[in-house]
């Protein structure tokens, strides 16, 4: 059985058909690319694997257990990270905060079963994982809303890989950064490709799809058009199934 | 990982203290000390041990009132029936012990169970339902109140067990007892917005609902938490009332909202969620409290006071958002 595995996933919003049944997999430490025109689904997709919208038919597996409709959290618990292309931030809170967002480790209140933050650990913790990705920011005290694109896009990335993920969404995680930045997206790509963690990217830039995928699936219309090796297939193959050409 | 270049990375200052969490702004104590110094000029009565105690008593129902639209306005909401809803947990309170002849405890019971049930109400018809939190506790206002005044047709209700009025009237060492409830309250407030995951959640929903929901943070159930946070201090503030004016009062605490929110304004928190501060909303709250008693002192007459409070307000928010102007790059 497959890392994840999506099948049938439909999806409407009103009216609007968004997913006609999507089947997709991805097997541990493989680097899918998603690619497709605006609106062809992909960010719905997303957002139905990690449990932000409930798909209308279909089911999810992921790591041998159906996850169809559980909620965010349940589904971060079980190995599931995004990197949302807004990235998700809470500006006014500091680095430190945001990376531990909803796992925050806590501790006894003088002994007694009160719990608060353990603000220590959250700090070091937060601190380790900003070294270990070479990021640089100020401070893990500093309020991300003050940092760079650069840098709050290096919390989203810490974030997403501080608990041991076993697949990791990247939305267009390139799209605002400088090229020297991109680079180091990509390294990081290929360095979770290495520890065996799957990664699906969504992605325009296909020279960054073509540099670090094995896979490249193209949606068109809330429908899987091609799902073919990236060895097997060009740029103008690719392109070419996006805008539904061939 | 990933590591091409040496990394200078984030720096955790060595102490385990935060200061930034005690923090609050320094406007609104700036504010406070300078009221206070003119005061004590322009009114031989002000600076006294006995009229700081006055203030403290005279705040302790707003302040109070204040800590519940802290929490509510760091998660971006408001809440405007907080004095419709002081009135009917004090009206309430006060039928369970006079007219249904309960023991003294249920007034303390009433009280916050009606506070926090008020709550409720708000939270899952802002939360649930998706109405504004604007129209839905502006609703309540008008409920809460008409509530009041069909349960007591309008008319007070006196006379209160003697250990409910020593809550309102009693001064142990000196000190008047709302005056040790609002302290402690503070504490306990303080502790939860700025140091658990309840009070940091509250933030984030404020900051940004979205992100809030994709961590997994459950927006709706913990907004409705928060309004009943809101809603049963609005109910102790009205356990307050009731004990020091030994009635339950159903037109108590008109327009009381505007001032708690005004205090939690002042005192640093912002309109539009992200930050907030109970220490702030405290500073917030005894500003209010010490002009009010100034104006008091110099004979001023309260049709302006109103006028103080309301002017208070606007320039409060105005003074936030020239600093946030000036805040960002």
């Amino acid at each position: 059985m497959s890392l994840l595995e999506l099948d049938g996933i439909m999806k409407h919003f009103g009216p609007v058909q968004v997913l006609l049944g999507v089947d997709l997999k991805v097997e541990a430490g493989e680097v899918v690319a998603l690619v497709g025109d605006n609106g062809a689904g992909k960010s719905t997709l997303m957002k139905i694997i990690t449990g932000i919208h409930k798909p209308d038919g279909g089911t999810i597996h992921f790591d041998g257990a159906d996850i169809s409709g559980h909620s965010p959290g349940e589904i971060r618990e079980r190995g599931i990270e995004m990197i949302y292309q807004d990235l998700a931030l809470a500006r006014m809170q500091d680095v430190a905060s945001n990376i531990f967002l909803g796992r925050e480790p806590t501790k006894r209140l003088l002994g007694t079963p009160i719990r608060m933050l353990d603000r220590a650990r959250i700090e070091q913790e937060a601190e380790a994982m900003i070294r270990k990705l070479g990021a640089r920011v100020p401070s893990v005290r500093h309020p991300v809303g003050k940092l760079s694109g650069g840098q709050q896009q290096s919390v989203a990335i810490a974030r997403a890989l501080t608990f041991n993920p076993k697949l990791v969404i990247m939305d267009e995680p390139t799209a605002a950064l400088a090229v020297r930045e991109v680079e180091h997206v990509l390294d990081l790509i290929r360095e979770l490709k290495r520890q065996k963690i799957a990664v699906i990217l969504i992605s325009h830039r296909l020279t960054d799809v073509f540099a670090v995928c094995d896979r490249v699936v193209a949606l068109r219309q809330g429908r899987v058009v091609s799902d073919e090796p990236i060895t097997q297939t060009s740029m103008n193959a690719v392109v070419a199934h996006i805008v539904g050409a061939a | 990982m990933a590591a091409n270049e040496p990394s200078t990375a984030a720096t955790v200052p060595q102490s385990g203290f935060r200061a930034d969490r005690f923090s609050v702004r320094l406007e609104s104590l700036l504010v406070l000390v300078v009221l206070i110094v003119a005061l004590s000029f322009l009114s031989p009565y002000f600076l006294s041990v006995s009229n700081f105690l006055n203030i403290l008593l005279a705040t302790s129902v707003i302040g109070v009132l204040g800590f519940g639209a802290t929490f509510v306005i760091a998660a971006a909401g408001i809440d405007l029936s907080l004095g419709s809803v002081l009135a009917l947990s004090g009206v309430v309170g006060a039928l369970s012990v006079n007219a249904l002849n309960l023991p003294w405890p249920a007034a303390i019971v009433t009280c916050l169970a009606v506070g926090a049930f008020c709550g409720l109400i708000n939270g899952l018809l802002n939360a649930k339902a998706g109405i504004p939190a604007f129209i839905v506790t502006l609703g309540m206002l008008g409920v809460a109140r008409g509530l009041g005044l069909v349960f007591t047709n309008g008319q007070p209700v006196y006379g209160m067990p003697d250990p409910i009025v020593f809550l309102g009237q009693g001064r142990p060492f000196g000190v008047p007892m709302p005056v040790f409830i609002f302290i402690g309250v503070a504490i306990v407030a303080h502790f939860v917005l700025a140091f658990t995951r309840f009070g940091k959640y509250a933030l984030v929903i404020g900051d940004n609902e979205t992100a809030a929901r994709a961590m997994g943070i459950r927006v709706e159930r913990h907004r409705v938490a928060l309004y009943m946070v809101s809603g049963t201090l609005a109910g102790l503030a009205g356990l307050i009332f009731l004990a020091r004016v030994n009635s339950g009062d159903p037109t108590a605490g008109l327009n009381y909202e505007l001032t708690a929110i005004t205090a939690a304004i002042l005192g640093g928190s912002n309109l539009f969620g992200g930050r907030a501060s109970v220490l702030g909303t405290l500073i917030g709250a005894l500003v209010m409290g010490v002009l009010q008693n100034g104006l008091n002192l110099l004979a001023v007459s309260s049709f302006y006071q109103q006028m103080a409070i309301g002017a208070v307000l606007v320039l409060a928010v105005w003074l936030d958002q020239v600093n946030r102007a000036r805040g960002q790059r």
